[in-house]
């Protein structure tokens, strides 16, 4: 075969993906004075960022001034049942209202107080109002301002490029390649750091709110360098999804219905939730419909409705009413705010809500319920990172945002995602910057190891007989739907681990036809391999924790264990094998230790 | 489960035509998914945009029925069991792949718009708005990009000369926001008018209709800027800035 032909660009730091977080860290490292590359799967201001909805938690203290880093701090590490790590927990809680106030100084708009400020809303597990917002679409806010703020810095921006694989130079990442969408040629980058911000995995389930881009490329990538990855079986399976019709079911409804006053309601119209608040979340949690509606306005006298459990809580009950039988028709439950709030709130608080159920499912939001279930949002899991610096723990190499682990725990808090983008995006963009300066020696990118990438990419093309590449992907997601759900257990787990190696036996043969101009089918078999990866370490992840904690429920460990508490499973290839180990957490020190003992 | 016909378009660079599927077509379908149930089962190199199937990202921009439209909000049941439903890309933008066109036009426009100047923090540090101030600038901030206005503006359609000096409806909406902006201290007239070549829309309204979030492209953006940039040229006004000073740095 001839030498695959590639273009080459250098920069000091590349960037790939280019959500909230691929965006704060290029404009930290540009900021920083470091040439930077942005690399997006899809055009500029549509990464998964836009579809956010509900808002950006920090504790500002606008409506409740109580608030402050420590109780959202608490919040975040109890809401990830305090597996999370806790010093990325502190970095968040801590920096969160100011990257919002820099959100705005860039133009973002947010809904705002009687008083001029930025207003904030209600959401699960956090004690206070505290969700810097715009109506229910907070992230489109958020990506279109960090866009036009990003195309007037000094940032290169590569749209439509997918990075299949890093490059590293010894031990150090040197680099990506990848190929244009638009064309299907190859492109080089040579970088002294590379930040991945690629987001999550969610495509390798049925039911997801997740896009196409959601194949888990940056996790893949980081494993395949020899990084670490952590807490890979903590998926979180958002409670309120669209159910009905079909072709819509997954799609997200917003956790904002229930902080604005909407409730859960089974077929016989009760308010379930009460009936499933966990002993560790009695304290703060009402037991009672009267107190649970006086919390609203009343935060202080009032423990919290249960309609704002964590999400774990929230999709676990929910799984369990529709399979007693208390469903509704479509098989969910009723979300329903038209009973309790006016028309005119409801379109003005949840605008894209409306449309969405009107112009998708034929439901006026405003006038009947709606019927909603769980759906797969968000991994926990991922890049093990160092939390100030973001740096995996191969040189060379940062990560932040969804794709980096460690932040959520075992569940992550509805609106500390759009935080986490913010405040480790920018550190990230920061310390690459640094990093690169620091950098010594030649960027050295071996053509070999890139010529046999190449070959390897182009190779489905060659191929007479072999599978279609959709009818593969959907396997995968049937049976990661079916085996590694919400509820899981040994022998489904071991079964699914048996069932992606046979996929990925498939995969090995799978045809593609056509030319390499944007050619879906091409994109999606080359996106096989990391979705075939990272849902083999979700599921190994998976059956290692043997109990059950935030978004890991096994019904043969169905008790959270204590031991189990200190120990992250990490996963790393070593011998072109993943290995699973169990590895101690950071130690919490004391003084933030003290803040679980004040309240209960 | 009704059967459709959807010719799609198919082709490459300046060639191609329609080619036709029969698509089975279950309860709630919009045209994306039917798009996606040909690229799985019959033309898996078929080539579309798509992210976030949930009209929130503007990515799946078609001409459907001739009509543009975004496909994951066009629910097949609008059509009748059995209709032949053309697809094809939005034509003002140079062809890709099939529905895939180059819309890096857009993205050269956008680096243009003269971006906000902050005006300073109240004495605390702190920045305020109040609510209704902002309600006008959100309703532009709701655009989601999927440039359906671009596509039907006659001016970028068919007048390839006035392209370089002319921005757009997308684009004027951008600027009005930004003008709307409470916070907001620079002057953009001299820009929509000889960059943003607002001038040469002649307010036919056919960007509004278009428009998946119903933003009142025309009448809430684009006619009060026009009006603004008539008020800064009338020579009794100018006069009075040139003594009183403008309210706004120029871009």
């Amino acid at each position: 075969m001839a030498r695959p032909e590639y273009e080459t660009h250098e920069h000091d730091v590349i960037v790939i993906g280019a959500g909230g977080a691929g965006l704060c860290a290029a404009i930290a490292a540009a900021e920083a004075g470091v040439s930077v590359g942005l690399i997006c799967k899809s055009l500029l201001g549509k990464a998964h960022t836009v579809m956010a909805e509900g808002g950006i938690a920090a504790a500002m203290g606008n409506v409740w001034p109580e608030d402050n880093w420590q109780v959202h701090f608490r919040d975040t590490m109890r809401g990830g049942k305090m597996l999370n790590n806790w010093r990325m927990a502190q970095l968040h809680a801590q920096e969160a209202p100011d990257r919002v106030l820099e959100l705005e100084r860039f133009g973002a708009l947010f809904d705002r107080t009687k008083d001029g400020l930025i207003s904030q809303r209600d959401f699960g597990g956090h004690r206070y109002a505290r969700l810097a917002h715009v109506g229910d679409r907070t992230g489109l806010e958020m990506i279109r301002t960090l866009q036009y703020h990003a195309i007037h810095q000094s940032i290169d921006v590569y749209m439509e490029c997918k990075v299949e694989r890093l490059i590293k130079d010894g031990d150090r990442v040197t680099g990506a390649f990848g190929y244009w969408r638009n064309t299907g040629q190859f492109v080089l980058f040579k970088a002294k750091a590379v930040v991945l911000a690629t987001g999550g995995i969610g495509k390798a389930w049925k039911i997801t709110s997740n896009s196409w881009e959601y194949t888990g490329d940056g996790h893949s990538a980081a494993l395949w360098a020899g990084a670490d990855l952590i807490d890979m079986e903590f998926v979180q399976f958002h409670p309120t999804g669209m159910v009905w019709p079909p072709s819509v079911r997954g799609i997200l409804v917003t956790e904002s219905v229930r902080g604005d006053g909407g409730t859960l309601k089974n077929k016989d119209g009760e308010r379930f939730m009460f009936n499933y608040i966990p002993e560790f979340f009695k304290g703060e949690t009402a037991d009672n419909i009267e107190e649970a509606e006086r919390w609203y306005a009343d935060k202080k006298n009032n423990r919290r409705t249960p309609d704002l459990l964590p999400r774990d809580e929230v999709a676990r009950a929910i799984n369990t009413e529709v399979k007693a039988g208390r469903g509704s028709p479509h098989g969910g439950v009723f979300l329903d705010i038209c009973t309790r709030r006016p028309a005119d709130y409801i379109r003005k608080r949840l605008p894209s809500m409306y449309h969405q159920f009107k112009e998708l499912a034929n439901v006026d939001i405003t006038r009947e319920p709606m019927e909603v279930g769980p759906t797969c949002h968000y991994v926990m899991g991922g890049v093990r990172v160092e939390a100030d610096s973001t740096a995996a723990t191969v040189p060379g190499l940062f990560a932040a945002g969804e794709v980096a682990g460690g932040m959520h725990g075992s569940n992550r808090l509805g609106g500390n995602s759009l935080s986490d983008l913010l405040v480790f995006g920018r550190r990230a963009g920061q310390h690459a910057a640094l990093y690169a300066k620091n950098f010594g020696g030649q960027l050295v990118a071996d053509s070999t190891q890139i010529e046999s990438i190449a070959r390897a990419m182009l190779e489905p093309f060659n191929r007479s007989g072999g599978e279609n590449p959709y009818a593969i992907q959907a396997d995968l997601q049937e049976t990661m739907q079916s085996l590694v759900g919400i509820i899981r257990n040994e022998p489904e787990l071991k079964e699914a681990l048996k069932r992606i190696e046979t996929l990925r036996e498939r995969a090995r043969k799978v045809r593609v036809d056509g030319g390499r101009i944007y050619n879906p089918g091409w994109h999606v078999a080359l996106d096989l391999s990391s979705l075939l990866t990272v849902a083999e370490c979700s599921a190994l992840a998976a059956l290692e924790r043997k109990e059950s904690r935030g978004g890991h429920t096994r019904d043969d460990h169905p008790y959270t264990d204590d031991a189990w508490g200190k120990l992250n499973v990490v996963l790393r290839i070593r011998d072109g094998r993943i290995q699973v180990s169990r590895e101690p957490l950071p130690e919490m020190p004391a003084e933030l230790k003290a803040l679980f003992q004040e309240r209960k | 489960m009704p059967t459709f016909t959807m010719k799609v378009f198919r082709g490459q660079g300046a060639q191609g035509d329609f080619r036709d599927y029969k698509v089975d077509v279950d309860e709630g379908m919009v045209v994306l998914d039917v798009i996606h149930r040909i690229q799985a089962t019959q033309a898996p190199d078929l080539a579309c945009r798509w992210n976030c199937k949930a009209g929130k990202c503007g990515s799946c921009s078609a001409e459907v029925n001739g009509k543009p439209r975004l496909m994951c909000m066009t629910r097949m049941d609008t059509f009748a069991p059995g209709e032949t439903i053309s697809v094809a890309p939005i034509r003002t933008f140079p062809l890709i792949r099939d529905l895939v066109t180059d819309v890096s036009y857009n993205y050269v426009k956008a680096k243009q718009v003269p971006p906000l100047r902050l005006k300073p923090p109240d004495p605390d540090g702190k920045y305020r708005m109040m609510q209704e101030d902002v309600d006008r600038p959100q309703e532009f901030h709701k655009c989601i990009e999927c440039f359906l206005c671009q596509d039907v503006c006659h001016v970028i359609r068919d007048h390839e000369e006035h392209k370089p000096h002319f921005s757009g409806p997308r684009f004027f909406i951008k600027a009005a926001g930004l003008d709307m902006h409470p916070l907001d201290t620079r002057d953009r007239t001299e820009w929509i008018r000889s960059q943003g070549g607002i001038g040469l829309c002649n307010i036919t309204k056919c960007c509004t209709e278009v428009c998946p979030e119903h933003i009142h492209i025309t009448d809430n953006g684009i006619i009060p800027m026009k009006e603004r940039m008539a008020d800064n040229f009338d020579p009794i006004v100018w006069l009075v800035r040139k003594f009183r000073g403008g309210p706004k740095e120029p871009a």
